[in-house]
């Protein structure tokens, strides 16, 4: 299959960005905008990688979505969820402080971005920080590409997980042919009358028919997610060609 | 460049080195850029395209009657997860070679797997012991989402390497980027080199 979507000239090297702002998004997450010595654009989906390194030499790496557009430039976010007994989630969220530097390399990826020259509609499905990625979509299609009809099924534990809520928000109430649907799979709020489930075959068959047709479908979020919700999509007759998919960790929601 | 107030977690500590930037997983992340793909033991055939010569293909109940080896093996994905000690059972590649009659003269290979992903390998990193066709994972079945029934393992290069649904190969005279390859991902892969990407 040839495919040179997102091709990356060159080498990718470490960069030392700077630490901005910190930005409490919900109880377990926050946002780290980052300011490279030189910033380089990228295709919404994309990811970069960070390197930690200890005194005694040792060395770890993760992968973190851009949660802005390409935009917003000069800076980029990464919104990080606070991983118990992770490794360098907890590290961003407890140690890390405004006007630390951090080694990165990026921007990476290719077969899970969208830019709105690609078109729609669009359905994105994201199960917790796996909105991320997709919020990137969401920001450059409000930017460059309202007419793309768009969906958003947004799977979280209760409101208080919602990430970026009064962002999502506001572009919902926009009305420009954005679509957005919450579903809570711990507790809903009083008097939710919109789903409260896992996202199953029904609920992705329902949203598939208020989208009308699906050109690009994006899911993103914990593997177990990720898995549940594809397989769901394919069974409510969507094409498998049109699915793209990014796995965040082993385990979740 | 050092990481202020970063000592390392490493919870738990891997029982022996691990190529570089990676970290230890005790479970078994999933790597797809789609939807896992359905293949059952009945449609699932693998195929060796020996070019003008035609080709030689395999079923299942044909790849279950050839020589069955172990592998005890650690694995290194390119997103940071490495799994060590993971065991599989299947077919070494060579015997299909040898079975096919083929001695391929070409230096370059592109894997294919049911619903389309290509991966690209050199014919040496697949010969002597090195590729297996397996379908066994911790002795049961592959999970469907881990390229059951039946996928290739290639373990010393980055887990994108070892194709998920194998479908077949085809020899190559040149090197060709396969899905990955295209899209910014080394072409070769070791992950002891850490080649992750383009120019690495
Ligand atoms: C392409 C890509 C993009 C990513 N983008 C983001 C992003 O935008 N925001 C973000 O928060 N994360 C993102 N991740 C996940 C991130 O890379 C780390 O895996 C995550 O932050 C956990 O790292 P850690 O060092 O804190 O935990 P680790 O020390 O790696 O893991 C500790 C334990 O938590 C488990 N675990 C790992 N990941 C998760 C998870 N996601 N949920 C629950 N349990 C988990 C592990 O299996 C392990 O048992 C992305 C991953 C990939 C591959």
């Amino acid at each position: 299959m040839a495919n040179t979507e997102g091709r990356q000239p060159g080498k990718l090297v470490w960069h030392v960005a700077t630490v901005e702002s910190i930005t409490v998004e919900t109880y377990r997450v926050k946002t780290y905008r980052l300011r490279p010595p030189t910033w380089a654009s990228f295709r919404p989906g994309m990811h970069y990688d960070i390197r930690l390194t200890a005194p005694d030499g040792y060395q770890t790496q993760r992968s973190y979505s851009i949660a802005t557009a390409p935009e917003t430039r000069s800076v980029l976010d990464l919104t990080i969820e606070k991983i118990v007994d992770g490794e360098v989630s907890p590290y961003f969220h407890d140690v890390v402080v405004i006007g630390d530097r951090v080694e990165m390399r990026g921007p990476i990826g290719g077969p899970f971005t969208w830019t709105g020259s690609m078109g729609g509609p669009l359905l994105l499905v994201a199960g917790g920080s796996g909105i991320v990625p997709l919020m990137s979509m969401l920001r450059h299609r409000d930017s460059t590409a309202r007419h793309v009809q768009t969906f958003l099924l947004y799977s979280s534990r209760s409101l208080d997980d919602v990430i970026y809520r009064e962002e999502l928000d506001a572009l919902a109430e926009a009305g420009n042919g954005l679509q957005m649907a919450h579903t809570f799979t711990r507790s809903a709020p009083e008097g939710w009358d919109g789903y409260a489930r896992r996202v199953d075959v029904e609920m992705l068959s329902d949203v598939f028919n208020r989208l009308g047709a699906i050109g690009r479908a994006y899911i993103c979020g914990p593997d177990g997610f990720v898995e549940t919700a594809a397989n769901a999509l394919v069974d409510a007759g969507v094409s498998p060609e049109r699915v793209r998919t990014e796995r965040f960790g082993p385990t979740g929601t | 460049m050092l990481s202020r107030g970063f000592f390392g977690v490493r919870r738990p500590k891997p029982p022996r080195d691990i190529p570089p930037g990676q970290y230890y997983e005790t479970g078994f992340p999933v790597l797809t850029y789609g939807p896992t793909e359905r293949v059952s033991t009945a449609d699932w055939k693998f195929t060796i395209d020996l070019g003008e010569d035609g080709s030689k293909s395999w079923n299942w109940d044909e790849l279950l009657a050839m020589p069955q080896t172990d592998i005890h093996t650690d694995i290194h994905c390119v997103t940071k997860w490495s799994m060590l000690d993971s065991d599989w059972k299947g077919v070494d590649l060579d015997v299909f070679f040898e079975q096919a009659g083929v001695d391929p003269s070409e230096d370059y290979l592109m894997v294919r797997s049911f619903g389309g992903y290509t991966t690209n390998l050199p014919v040496s990193d697949v010969r002597d012991g090195k590729a297996f066709i397996v379908h066994e994972f911790d002795g049961e079945p592959i999970a469907p989402e881990h390229g059951g029934p039946v996928r290739m393992i290639v373990p010393h290069l980055y887990f994108w390497k070892s194709a998920k649904w194998v479908e077949s190969i085809r020899f190559m005279d040149q090197d060709a980027p396969g899905f990955w390859e295209s899209n910014g991902y080394h072409m070769y892969g070791d992950p002891w080199r850490e080649q992750r990407y383009w120019g690495d």
